[in-house]
């Protein structure tokens, strides 16, 4: 895949919508089988990881290691269902391994490590760190003349570890423009909703104040989204932060914005319900087939 | 007696210079930094303390100032070596590898990223600053690390070694280095390699195995006992002769020396300015109870913290001088089958 136009045509929209909707089915059956992962968050970002994957990054599936590729780092691990289901259906290895998810001796780690999986960038889970590491990979890019980008995604919640923000006064001090870090505001955590357990807003000012480049978006808007990577892209002077206001568990119904449902996978049940809703797009489509 | 091979400085015993060994990191880094362009180096606002100052002065470019920020600086240091660079990162040893523990497990050690962390102001000796600022637990939570190579280096001459050699090998490497003046006693030509344990002084009566600075108080304590030593009827009478190893390397530690003096000896002393829990002496006493029982006696920080004081003073208080090494030697010795 190479270097996508400014524009994005609606059709390429609706296509990349299509894509999500399958990447979240294959998602809830993956975690299902699994029988342990964590649900809301990539339901929650599927709609940016399938723009990420199928639009806004420079990058070779068949190549994972292509030197000049654009760096995607997961700093919110946990989250790395969604990541390997795009990446399965990039090309990056087969559909049939998402099956293999969190069992022994498998590539699709509970947590993504870097040395099993080509193409995960870095190791993650324990949150903050991905931060830091994107700000070492823009810095040492930087150094070299490199053009490729990164991109960070984090959660909501993992901003309250110490090092994001000693991370972040470094990417800003350093006006590390190459790198883009995309916030997924879900709200949620484990121990309940974002702003009852420690509290955030307001986010944008405190980026702002930090001295970046400030965008707020739908992140289930995949034109917003990618707009959004097209801005931050042509800030040249400071490095840019998308806060993607998503919804957790998005598109199905009894997950959506429940925190309940950050670190626990569908049973059978729940499963054949999911995929009922995502085949039918929320009983919009009124007979099903599949 | 004094090993020739290992071409130990000609004033050993006669008022050698002085110097810290983090004179050593700084000075290796620039050499590590004009063989090698993907070496950088990353400091925590302790440019000066931690020697790194004169790889910023060799190569501005190459020197990232951090601010107070350990954690970042691990994680930065490891995204940078994912993008093909040799990090090298500075701070006192009680912040790094102390305060970012985690991040080193995970993403310098799971990751095993090419990320060389100096730690300065290691050990008591650190003085005046007190128990916050002496790191003591640094070699037990760096050991435990899979991946990692932990180096303590003796003198200047091997802390420049050590900062060479672990620029060109592949893969995590803890440095300890101290801030006070220690006797500089090896010489540019003694001999160092990253896992292989040099025996200074050969000797079949009891081994002390070393690791640092501290390693000059067991050589003198080996010439006071080979002078004076007797340890009563027991030992007929005759002089005592120690074997001295220098042990730069904890991990991966050299079974294979630390072994053949057990058997040699048969009796062992380790001297480290560190926990004795988890540190050289935890890792000598897992080796010899694993492979060859021995009686053991471990100089070093008896699980306890430091405090104020000039570092001499704070050396003869915790019992990390050679006159206390001598009475360990006899401890052991009386414990010898």
């Amino acid at each position: 895949m190479t270097s996508q136009p400014l524009h994005i045509h609606d059709d390429k929209i609706a296509h990349l919508e299509e894509k999500a909707n399958e990447i979240r089915r294959d998602l809830v059956k993956m975690l299902e089988h699994a029988g342990s992962g964590h649900s809301a968050g990539p339901l929650g970002m599927a709609d940016i990881f399938t723009a990420l994957y199928f639009h806004v990054l420079n990058h070779r599936p068949k190549q994972p290691n292509w030197k000049d590729r654009d760096r995607l780092i997961l700093s919110n691990g946990h989250i790395c269902p969604i990541r390997y289901v795009c990446m399965a259906h990039a090309g990056y290895f087969p559909k049939k391994e998402l099956m293999t998810l969190r069992r022994l001796g498998t590539r699709l780690q509970g947590h993504p490590e870097k040395d099993r999986l080509p193409g995960v960038e870095t190791t993650s889970g324990p949150l903050g760190e991905g931060l830091a590491q994107a700000a070492g990979m823009a810095y040492a890019a930087r150094m070299n003349d490199d053009t490729w980008r990164v991109f960070c995604v984090t959660g909501d919640g993992e901003l309250q570890e110490g090092i994001c923000w000693e991370s972040l006064l470094f990417i800003a001090k350093e006006k590390l423009a190459n790198l883009t870090i995309i916030v997924d505001r879900n709200q949620i955590q484990i121990d309940g909703f974002v702003e009852d357990v420690t509290g955030e807003e307001p986010l944008r000012d405190k980026f702002e104040s930090f001295g970046f480049h400030v965008i707020e978006i739908d992140g289930h808007n995949i034109e917003q989204f990618v707009d959004a990577t097209e801005e931050a892209r042509a800030v040249y002077k400071k490095p840019s932060v998308i806060i993607a206001n998503t919804i957790p568990g998005k598109g199905v119904d009894f997950m959506e914005k429940k925190f309940e449902w950050h670190g626990k996978p569908p049973n059978p049940k729940e499963a054949r319900s999911a995929l009922a809703q995502l085949r039918t797009l929320g009983g919009t489509i009124q007979s099903e087939h599949e | 007696m004094i090993s020739k091979t290992v071409k130990l400085s000609s004033s050993l015993f006669n008022n050698p210079p002085q110097k810290p060994t983090r004179q050593g990191y700084g000075e290796g880094l620039v050499e590590a930094g004009a063989a090698d362009e993907s070496v950088v180096v990353l400091c925590t606002d302790l440019t000066e303390s931690t020697r790194s100052n004169l790889f910023k002065e060799a190569y501005p470019k190459r020197f990232v100032q951090m601010g107070i920020s350990e954690q970042a600086m691990a994680g930065i240091a490891a995204g940078m070596a994912l993008t093909g660079k040799t990090p090298f990162i500075s701070s006192y040893a009680a912040f790094s590898p102390g305060r970012n523990w985690e991040q080193i497990r995970t993403l310098i050690g799971l990751q095993n990223t090419n990320v060389k962390i100096g730690g300065a102001h290691a050990g008591i000796s650190v003085g005046p600053d007190g128990a916050t600022h002496q790191a003591l637990e640094d070699i037990a939570t760096m050991r435990v690390i899979p991946n990692m190579t932990v180096l303590v280096p003796c003198d200047v001459h091997e802390a420049r070694k050590a900062t060479v050699a672990a620029a060109l090998m592949t893969g995590p490497v803890y440095l300890r280095f101290a801030r006070a003046n220690s006797s500089v006693f090896t010489t540019t030509q003694t001999p160092f390699t990253i896992g292989k344990a040099e025996v200074y002084r050969d000797g079949t009566d009891v081994a002390i195995i070393a690791a640092g600075p501290i390693l000059y108080e067991a050589l003198k304590a080996a010439e006071a006992l080979s002078k004076s030593g007797r340890v009563g009827s027991a030992f007929g009478g005759k002089r005592i002769e120690v074997r001295v190893i220098n042990c730069h390397t904890i991990k991966p530690l050299d079974k294979k020396t630390i072994l053949a003096a057990a058997k040699d000896c048969g009796a062992i002393v380790t001297c480290e300015e560190a926990q004795i829990i988890g540190g050289l002496g935890g890792a000598v006493a897992e080796c010899l109870a694993e492979h060859h029982p021995t009686p053991i006696e471990r100089i070093g920080m008896q699980d306890c913290y430091g405090e104020s004081g000039e570092p001499a003073e704070l050396l003869e208080h915790f019992g990390l001088t050679a006159p206390h090494i001598v009475k360990a030697v006899q401890r052991v010795l009386r414990r010898k089958k």
